[in-house]
């Protein structure tokens, strides 16, 4: 597994530790109230585990399977993915901060941060689906 | 295929078939007269989210990600086991749990949950134990 997917899959999993924590805790809380406030932090479940844990995991498995390059370096130019992981952490981070900033501009920043890391994925991998062993 | 990760992908199928014949059920709730159904919502959301695609998840990454090492390629077979059978209890609790508990509320059943988020909680965090050290370089 390249260092990419590596940094891609354990992010991944640090979210889905956090987000699975606040489910955990929204859950019990259903059941038996005893800690109101924590439905605050529903929009981190969320957050965390759709665009953090599933579509993060998705893009370092990607990044390791998908059919390499026959020439120059396998897996492309990096950069790109870099970018998108950053991109995409960055953006869950801004969501996370509207908790305590409550600024529309923040979510916006913060979606066009995630949307900006799906293109920029979409970029450094869309010629890599190719049939294996096609000369690209 | 390992027979964990066969469990894993067999139960995740089975609980897709599950989550959207629900769906059918929770969209008639308004012709039946039994608008309640709606409350279901979050379980659907749930069998479908978790006990499909995190299950299906968990169980091709327990195959295919890079050996642990040579004489335990996948890591601790019991804590994989471990976390199948937590998640599923757990998801299962939920599901009973919160059809209860939209009737009777502080009852009894409002802890299985408690119980439950518990059972899912461990679940993952076994899972992400027994996976983190298989990611890494051939």
């Amino acid at each position: 597994m390249p260092k990419l997917s590596r940094w891609l899959v354990r992010t991944s999993l640090i979210h889905l530790a956090a987000g699975s924590t606040l489910g955990a805790l929204l859950l019990a809380d259903k059941g038996i109230s005893f800690w109101p406030v924590v439905w605050l932090t529903l929009p981190w479940h969320m957050e965390f585990l759709l665009l953090g844990w599933m579509v993060q995991l998705a893009m370092g498995v990607a990044f390791w399977i998908l059919p390499r390059y026959a020439s120059g370096p396998p897996r492309g130019n990096e950069r790109w993915i870099w970018l998108a992981y950053a991109s995409l952490n960055t953006g869950i981070g801004m969501i996370v901060l509207h908790l305590w900033i409550r600024s529309a501009w923040l979510i916006i920043a913060g979606r066009f941060l995630e949307t900006a890391a799906v293109i920029l994925f979409v970029i450094g991998n869309w010629r890599r689906v190719k049939p294996f062993g096609a000369d690209v | 295929m390992p027979t964990l990760t066969r469990w894993f992908v067999k139960t995740a199928m089975v609980y897709l078939a599950f989550s959207l014949i629900m769906g059918i059920w929770i969209a008639f709730g308004p012709v039946l007269g039994q608008g309640g159904l709606a409350g279901l919502f979050p379980v659907y959301l749930h069998l479908l989210v978790f006990g499909w695609l995190t299950q299906l998840i968990f169980g091709v990454a327990y195959w295919m990600f890079p050996k642990y090492a040579r004489g335990q390629p996948r890591g601790s077979e019991t804590l994989g086991w471990a976390t199948y059978v937590l998640f599923n209890v757990g998801l299962l609790l939920r599901a009973a749990g919160e059809m209860v508990a939209m009737r009777q509320t502080q009852s009894v059943w409002a802890w299985l949950l408690v119980i439950s988020a518990l059972l899912q909680w461990l679940a993952v965090m076994l899972f992400i134990v027994n996976i983190w050290p298989r990611v890494r370089g051939k």
